[in-house]
C-alpha cells in the first residue's frame, strides 16, 4: 500500500467522522434517528462547491463565485443549519418513529430535487470542484469539531440534551425546554454534516446527488452506534474502523458489503451499547471506567462471600 | 378525459400491487412498532424466485408464483428469528430493530449482487403484450391481472384477520402484546405468523414487479414508496396501508402522466413530509398515545 492510498483513507475517514461527531450529538445525545443526513451533506457540499468554483468561462461549464475555501465550508454549514431549522420546525414535534421517517423523506427529496436540477448537472452531477481538502485542513476541522462538541456534551445545554434522551417527560416537567434542545442538536449536527459534505466533494472534485442517498446516511447512523452511542470517542473510533474496513476487506471484493451488513446485525443483537457506549477515552472517563470496573467487583466478591457464607448456615 | 381514465387505470394498477407490500410494513409495525426496512429486500428476493422458477426450473406461471411467495415467507419468519429475535426477548427500543432491519437489507442485496450478479434480468413474456380495448380504453393484461391478483390477496388478508382465531390474535397483539401474552396467546407464534403474511405477499408482489419492468438488486429501493405508501395511509392499519398505496400509485401516475415523470418519484417524498406535518398517522392511523 502505498502513502497516497493510505492518506486517501485517512481522509475519507476523518471527513465521514465530522458527520457522524454531528449524529453522535443527535443520536447519542439527544435521541433522535435520521436516515437523511446525507441531506444536509449534499447541500453542504452543493452550496459550498457553488462559492469556490471559478467563474463560469466555457458554455456548458457550471460556474461558481471563486471565493477562497474558508468561504465554502461557511456557507455550506451554514446552509445546511438554516434548511436543518425549518426541517425541525416542522418535524421535531413528531414522536418515535415518525421523526426518524420525516428525516429519510427529507433526505431521499433532497437528492430528487439535485437531480432534476439542471443548473448544478443535475443527476450527471457537477465536476470541476477545485481539490481544495487536504489532510491538514480534514485534521484541523476535526480537531474544532470533537472540541467544540466536547465541551458542549459537558455543558448546561449538554446536560440538558442527555435529559431529553433519558426521559422526555420528565426532562420536560424539570423545566428542561425539550423542543429548544431538540433543535440546536438538529441545528449543529445539520452544520456538522454540512461542513462534512463541503470537505467531501473538495475531496472527490465531482459531485452527484447519488453519492448522497439513503445507503450513505444509513452508513452514518450505523458507524455511530458501532462506536456507542453517547460516546464522543466511541464515534471517532467508529468512523476510523467502518471507514477503512470495506477498504481493507476489498480483497473480498463483492462479498465486503455481505459482511458488513450481517456485521451490523450482529453488533446489534450481541453488544448494542457499541464500542465505547457512554464511556470516554479521557483521563477522566478512564477513571470512570476503572472505578465501575472496581465497584463491580467488589459487588461481586461480596456476593461469593455472602454465598459462602450461606452455606455454612 | 380518456387519457384521464387511462391513467387511472394504470395507477389502480401500481397502486395494488403497492399495497401487497405496504400491508407487510403495515402488519410489522402493528405488532412490533417499528417499520421493518428489511422488506424491500424480501420482496426483491420474491422477484428472483419467481424468475429462477420461471426460468431455471422451467416451472408454470402458477407453480412459480408460489415458490416465491412461499420462499419469501420462509425468507421473512428467517430474518425475524435471526435479526429480531434477540432483540424481542431483551426489549431493546425500537430504534435497534431499525438498525438491525437496515443491516438485513443490506445484507440480502449484497448476497445477490456477490452470487447472482448485479445485472438487470427480464423476465419471460408470460402474457401477451397487445392490451385488452375496453372501449377507448387500452387495459394490459398482466395490469389486469396485477389488479384482480392483488385484490383477491388483500381481501383474503383482511378476512383472515378478521375472522379466524389467529387473525384475532394479532389484533390482539398489536393492540397489547403484553396482556395479550398474559391471557396465554403464543405472542411469539403470532409475531412469526405476521412475518410470514408479510413475507407471504411481498413474493408475490415481488414477481409482478419483476414482470412488469426488470429485476435487480436495488428493486429494494422501489420499496421504499410502498412503505410511504404504508405511512400515508397510516402505519399499522391495513384497510389504510391499502388506501394510501392506491392513492399513491394513482397520484404517481397523474403526475407522471400531466406534469413531468421527472416528478413521479420525487412526489412519493414530497407526500411523505406534506402528511408528517398535517398528520402524521396518516388517513387510517390511530393517533399515536404517548406513551410516557
Amino acid at each position: 500500500m502505498d502513502m497516497t492510498y493510505i492518506q486517501g483513507i485517512l481522509m475519507l475517514a476523518g471527513i465521514n467522522l465530522i458527520a457522524v461527531l454531528g449524529l453522535c450529538l443527535l443520536t447519542g445525545f439527544t435521541g433522535l434517528f435520521s436516515f437523511g443526513h446525507a441531506g444536509f451533506m449534499a447541500i453542504g457540499a452543493y452550496i459550498g462547491a457553488l462559492m469556490t468554483v471559478p467563474p463560469s468561462t466555457m458554455p456548458g461549464s457550471i460556474g461558481g463565485l471563486g471565493l477562497p475555501f474558508i468561504f465554502g465550508i461557511l456557507a455550506g454549514g451554514a446552509a445546511a443549519g438554516i434548511v436543518s431549522w425549518f426541517i425541525g420546525r416542522i418535524t421535531l414535534n413528531l414522536k418515535g418513529d415518525y421523526f426518524c421517517i420525516a428525516t429519510l423523506g427529507f433526505g431521499e427529496a433532497t437528492r430528487l430535487i439535485l437531480n432534476n436540477v439542471q443548473t448544478f448537472g443535475g443527476a450527471r452531477g457537477w465536476p470541476g470542484v477545485p481539490q481544495y481538502s487536504t489532510v491538514l485542513t480534514v485534521f484541523v476541522v476535526d480537531v474544532i469539531a470533537v472540541l467544540f462538541l466536547a465541551n458542549l456534551v459537558k455543558s448546561r445545554h449538554g446536560r440538558n440534551m442527555i435529559a431529553v434522551r433519558e426521559e422526555e417527560l420528565a426532562a420536560q416537567i424539570a423545566g428542561v425546554d425539550v423542543f429548544r434542545y431538540k433543535m440546536i442538536a438538529l441545528i449543529v449536527s445539520a452544520v456538522y454534516a454540512g461542513v462534512a459534505g463541503v470537505l467531501f466533494g473538495h475531496y472527490m472534485t465531482f459531485i452527484q446527488p447519488k453519492m448522497f442517498s439513503m445507503t450513505k446516511s444509513t452508513e452514518l447512523t450505523i458507524i455511530v452506534i458501532f462506536g456507542g452511542l453517547g460516546s464522543i470517542s466511541g464515534s471517532v473510533l467508529g468512523a476510523l474502523v467502518l471507514t477503512a474496513l470495506p477498504e481493507l476487506l476489498r480483497a473480498f471484493d463483492i462479498w465486503r458489503l455481505v459482511f458488513y451488513g450481517a456485521a451490523v446485525i450482529v453488533i446489534m443483537i450481541s453488544r448494542p451499547k457499541g464500542l465505547m457506549g457512554g464511556m470516554e477515552l479521557s483521563p477522566a472517563g478512564i477513571r470512570k471506567i476503572r472505578a465501575e470496573r472496581r465497584a463491580r467487583l467488589a459487588l461481586k466478591e461480596e456476593a461469593a462471600r455472602e454465598a459462602a457464607s450461606g452455606g455454612r448456615s | 378525459m380518456n387519457q384521464l381514465l387511462q391513467q387511472l387505470v394504470n395507477g389502480l394498477s401500481i397502486g395494488s400491487v403497492y399495497a401487497l407490500m405496504a400491508v407487510g410494513y403495515s402488519l410489522v409495525y402493528s405488532i412490533m412498532n417499528f417499520s421493518n426496512f428489511a422488506h424491500g429486500g424480501v420482496i426483491m428476493l420474491g422477484a428472483y424466485f419467481g424468475f429462477f422458477g420461471l426460468t431455471l426450473l422451467k416451472l408454470p406461471f402458477a407453480a412459480a408464483f408460489i415458490l416465491a411467495s412461499v420462499g419469501t415467507a420462509v425468507l421473512a419468519t428467517l430474518i425475524e428469528r435471526v435479526a429480531y429475535k434477540p432483540l424481542r426477548d431483551r426489549k431493546a427500543p425500537f430504534l435497534y430493530f431499525i438498525i438491525s432491519a437496515m443491516g438485513a437489507s443490506i445484507l440480502l442485496e449484497n448476497v445477490v449482487i456477490a452470487t447472482i450478479g448485479p445485472t438487470f434480468r427480464t423476465y419471460p413474456e408470460i402474457f401477451a403484450r397487445e392490451p385488452i380495448a375496453l372501449g377507448s380504453l387500452a387495459i394490459g393484461r398482466l395490469d389486469l391481472i396485477m389488479f384482480f391478483v392483488s385484490a383477491f390477496c388483500l381481501a383474503c388478508l383482511i378476512l383472515f384477520i378478521d375472522k379466524t382465531r389467529i387473525g384475532k390474535a394479532i389484533q390482539a397483539s398489536a393492540y397489547n402484546m403484553k396482556a395479550c401474552a398474559l391471557m396465554g396467546v403464543n405472542t411469539d407464534l403470532v409475531v412469526l405468523i405476521v412475518f410470514a403474511l408479510g413475507g407471504f405477499l411481498a413474493g408475490i408482489a415481488g414477481v409482478f414487479f419483476g414482470m412488469k419492468y426488470t429485476v435487480y438488486p436495488q428493486i429494494g429501493n422501489i420499496t421504499t414508496k410502498s412503505f410511504i405508501a404504508a405511512v400515508f395511509g397510516g402505519l399499522g392499519s391495513l384497510p389504510g396501508a391499502v388506501i394510501g398505496s392506491v392513492l399513491l400509485g394513482v397520484i404517481e401516475t397523474l403526475v407522471a402522466g400531466y406534469l413531468s415523470s421527472q416528478f413521479r418519484d420525487l412526489i412519493a417524498f414530497v407526500i411523505l413530509i406534506g402528511v408528517l406535518i398535517v398528520r402524521p398517522t396518516g388517513i387510517m392511523g390511530k393517533t399515536a398515545e404517548d406513551k410516557a
